[in-house]
C-alpha cells in the first residue's frame, strides 16, 4: 500500500498537525519508503497467532477505592495542575472559542 | 590521587562513606567538568550545579550524624531530560515542552535521590527519544567525545536516543546517568561511547513521570562505566510502583552483591540470524572475541535460532509509532507546553498550529506513520499484523532460552558514525537498532558492555540478552566479558 498527497493530508489532519504543501510533497516519498519497507511483515505466516497484548505477563491491578489514597495522584492540587498551562484563567484552562 | 571525576559509582560511594573525600568535593569536581564541556559536547540541556551541591551537602551531613548514606550516597548523576524533575525544566528535547516545569518528581528519579544521588543536570537526547544519533533534539546535537584515529576531525554521533547520557559518562562529566530504552536507546549509545548500560525487564523500573514514547516498550535503566556500577544504580532505580499499571510487583534483587563472573554450567546462545550478510568485519571479530571470553569464563556456547529476527525492526516501526501517535496526542497547547494561536483561529487550528510548531521532523514522521497504521481500514493489515509478529519474536526467544541461559550478540551493526551521515535517510538510521530491537519487543533484560576498539579507534559494544527477570544472569555474563575485554580506552580530551 502506498500513500498519495491527499492521504498524507488526511492523516496529518487526523493527527492535528498543520503541514504546508511543500512539507506534504516531501513527506509522501518518505512515508512511502517506510511503508514499503514494513510491508515485508505481510510475508510472515501468522495463522493461529494471537497479537501481543502484554509483553511480560502481568495483570491489571485495581487500586483501593479511596479518595486521595496517593497524594501524588490525588485531588486538591488545582494550582499545580494549572501551573504549566499556557493560558490558565480563573482556575480553568483557557481555550479559544469552540462554538462557531 | 586519582582525579575524583575518574571514579565510578562504587568508588565514589565507598570513598564518601569512608571519608576519603566529601560528597561536596565530588559534586564540585563534576560540576566543573560539566561546565567546561558544555560548549563543545552539548550533553546537557540544563545544568543544575546547585542541586548537585545541595544533595552532596545532605549526604555529608548524614555522614557526620552517622546515618546510612544510601546505595548512591554522594554520587552525582546526569538525568536524561525525559524524566520529570520537580521544579526543573523537563523538555524531552522538544520545543513543545520547552519551559515545562514539572510539579512532581518521576518515580525513578525520586528513588535515586532517596538513595543519596544528586543531580548534575538534565541530559540532552533525541526529541521524545526518537532517534539513534541525538540529531533530532530541538536543543542541538550532542557531540561524541570520541574521534576517529584517521587524523580527521569529524564530529561523531554519541548514539541515541540517550546520547547526552552516553557522551557525558564517557567524557567524565558524570560517573553515571539515567537512560531510557524503547528500541535500543540505552544499549546503542553505550556501545558508541565505550560505556556500559542495561535495560532491565519491562516493568522493573516505573514509567511514572517519564515522558511517554511507546508505552509497551519504554524502560528506564542505568548507564555507567562498568557492570558493577550499573548493578548498583539499577537497584536504586527499580522497584514496584502502583502508579504504573505495568510495574512488576516483585522484590528488587541484590544484583550488585550477587555479581559472579564464573559462568560454569551456563549456556550462551549465539543466534545465527544475527550474523547478517555484509556484517562489519570489526563487529564480527568483536563478537567472536566475546564468544571466546565467555567460553573462558566457563560457559558452554550453543547455536540458537531466532527465525523472525529480520521482521523485528519493521514490526517495531509500526508498533512504536502507533503508540507514539497516541501518547503524543496529549500535546494540545491547552494543559502544558507550547501554544501557537494564529490570529482569529479556533480550537482545532490551535491544535494543528501548536503541534506543527512544537514537534520536530522525525517526531512528525512517526506520528503520521502511527496515525496511518491505526486508521480505519489499515489497522489489521499493519498494527494487528505487527503485534502478531511481535508474539512470534517473543516466542523465538522463549524457545531459544530452553537451550541457553543468555544470548550474546553485537549491540549495533557498526561503530559510531559521523553526524549528518544518516540523518537524511530514515531507513538507514532505523537500521542502527537492528540488533537491539528484538529484545525490546520481547521485553527482555539486555545490556551492552564495551568489547574493544575497531580499526578507526572507536568503541564497539557486545550485547547480552537474558530471560525475563534474569538481570543477574545478564550482569554476570557482562562482568565476565568486562574482566576479559580489559577495556580501558577513553576519549582523548579535546573539549
Amino acid at each position: 500500500m502506498s500513500v498519495d498527497t491527499a492521504t498524507v493530508a488526511k492523516i496529518a489532519a487526523l493527527a492535528r498537525i498543520k503541514v504546508s504543501e511543500d512539507e506534504l510533497s516531501a513527506m509522501v516519498p518518505e512515508l512511502n519508503g517506510i511503508l514499503a519497507w514494513v510491508e515485508q511483515l505481510g510475508e510472515v505466516d501468522v495463522t493461529g497467532v494471537e497479537p501481543m497484548t502484554a509483553v511480560i505477563p502481568n495483570h491489571l491491578r485495581l487500586r483501593e477505592d479511596a479518595i486521595d489514597a496517593d497524594p501524588l495522584t490525588g485531588g486538591n492540587i488545582r494550582d499545580k495542575v494549572l501551573a504549566n498551562a499556557p493560558a490558565a484563567e480563573h482556575g480553568f484552562f483557557g481555550v479559544p472559542k469552540v462554538i462557531e | 590521587m586519582t582525579e575524583l571525576t575518574d571514579l565510578g559509582v562504587a568508588a565514589i560511594r565507598d570513598g564518601v562513606a569512608a571519608g576519603s573525600f566529601t560528597a561536596v568535593e565530588v559534586a564540585e569536581a563534576f560540576n566543573a567538568n560539566v561546565a567546561a564541556a558544555q560548549d563543545a559536547l552539548n550533553a546537557f540541556i540544563v545544568a543544575t550545579p546547585g542541586k548537585a551541591i545541595e544533595a552532596a551537602q545532605a549526604v555529608d551531613a548524614k555522614r557526620a550524624r552517622g546515618e546510612p548514606l544510601g546505595k548512591m550516597g554522594g554520587v552525582p548523576i546526569g538525568m536524561k531530560d525525559l524524566f520529570a524533575t520537580a521544579g526543573v525544566q523537563t523538555t524531552a528535547a522538544s520545543h513543545i515542552l520547552e519551559g515545562f516545569v514539572p510539579q512532581y518528581e518521576s518515580t525513578v528519579s525520586a528513588k535515586l535521590w532517596d538513595e543519596g544521588a544528586g543531580m548534575l543536570g538534565k541530559l540532552n537526547l533525541d526529541q521524545f527519544a526518537m532517534g539513534s544519533s541525538n540529531e533530532t533534539s530541538y536543543f542541538g546535537n550532542v557531540i561524541s567525545p570520541w574521534k576517529r584515529n584517521d587524523g580527521g576531525n569529524a564530529a561523531l554521533a554519541p548514539g541515541g536516543s540517550s546520547g547526552g547520557s552516553s557522551a557525558a559518562v564517557s567524557a567524565r562529566l558524570c560517573p553515571a546517568a539515567t537512560g531510557t530504552d524503547t528500541g535500543g536507546s540505552i544499549r546503542q549509545p553505550a556501545a558508541f561511547t565505550g560505556i556500559t548500560g542495561i535495560k532491565p525487564t519491562y516493568g522493573r523500573c516505573s514509567r511514572w513521570g517519564i515522558v511517554a514514547f511507546a508505552s509497551s516498550l519504554d524502560q528506564a535503566g542505568p548507564m555507567a562505566r562498568d557492570v558493577t556500577d550499573c548493578a548498583i544504580m539499577l537497584e536504586a532505580m527499580a522497584g514496584f510502583d502502583p502508579k504504573d499499571s505495568t510495574s512488576l510487583d516483585l522484590p528488587v534483587p541484590a544484583w550488585a552483591d550477587n555479581l559472579d563472573p564464573d559462568l560454569k554450567g551456563k549456556k550462551v546462545g549465539i543466534p545465527h540470524q544475527y550474523r547478517m550478510d555484509g556484517m562489519d568485519a570489526d563487529v564480527a571479530k568483536s563478537w567472536d572475541d566475546g564468544i571466546a571470553w565467555l567460553k573462558d569464563a566457563g560457559a558452554e556456547i550453543v547455536d540458537v535460532s531466532l527465525p523472525h529476527t529480520q521482521y523485528a525492526l519493521p514490526a517495531y516501526y509500526i508498533i512504536a509509532p502507533a503508540e507514539a501517535s497516541s501518547n503524543l496526542a496529549r500535546y494540545d497547547g491547552v494543559r502544558y507546553g507550547l501554544r501557537d494561536l494564529p490570529d482569529g483561529s479556533g480550537l482545532q487550528d490551535m491544535y494543528a498550529a501548536t503541534r506543527a510548531a512544537g514537534f520536530g521532523a522525525e517526531v512528525k514522521r512517526r506520528i503520521l506513520i502511527g496515525t496511518y497504521v491505526l486508521s480505519a481500514g489499515f489497522y489489521d493489515a499493519y498494527y494487528t499484523q505487527a503485534q502478531k509478529v511481535r508474539t512470534l519474536i517473543s516466542r523465538d526467544f522463549m524457545e531459544a532460552f530452553e537451550a541457553c541461559d543468555v544470548i550474546l550478540a553485537p549491540t549495533a551493526p557498526s561503530a559510531a558514525f559521523a553526524l549528518g551521515e544518516n540523518i537524511d535517510d530514515p531507513l538507514a538510521m532505523y537500521l542502527n537498532d537492528v540488533f537491539a530491537v528484538p529484545a525490546s519487543l520481547a521485553g527482555l533484560p539486555a545490556m551492552s558492555v564495551p568489547a574493544g576498539l575497531n580499526r578507526e579507534g572507536l568503541p564497539l559494544g557486545l550485547q547480552i540478552v537474558g530471560r525475563p527477570f534474569d538481570e543477574q544472569g545478564v550482569l554476570n555474563a557482562g562482568l565476565a566479558i568486562e574482566q576479559r575485554a580489559g577495556f580501558t580506552a577513553r576519549p582523548d580530551k579535546w573539549w
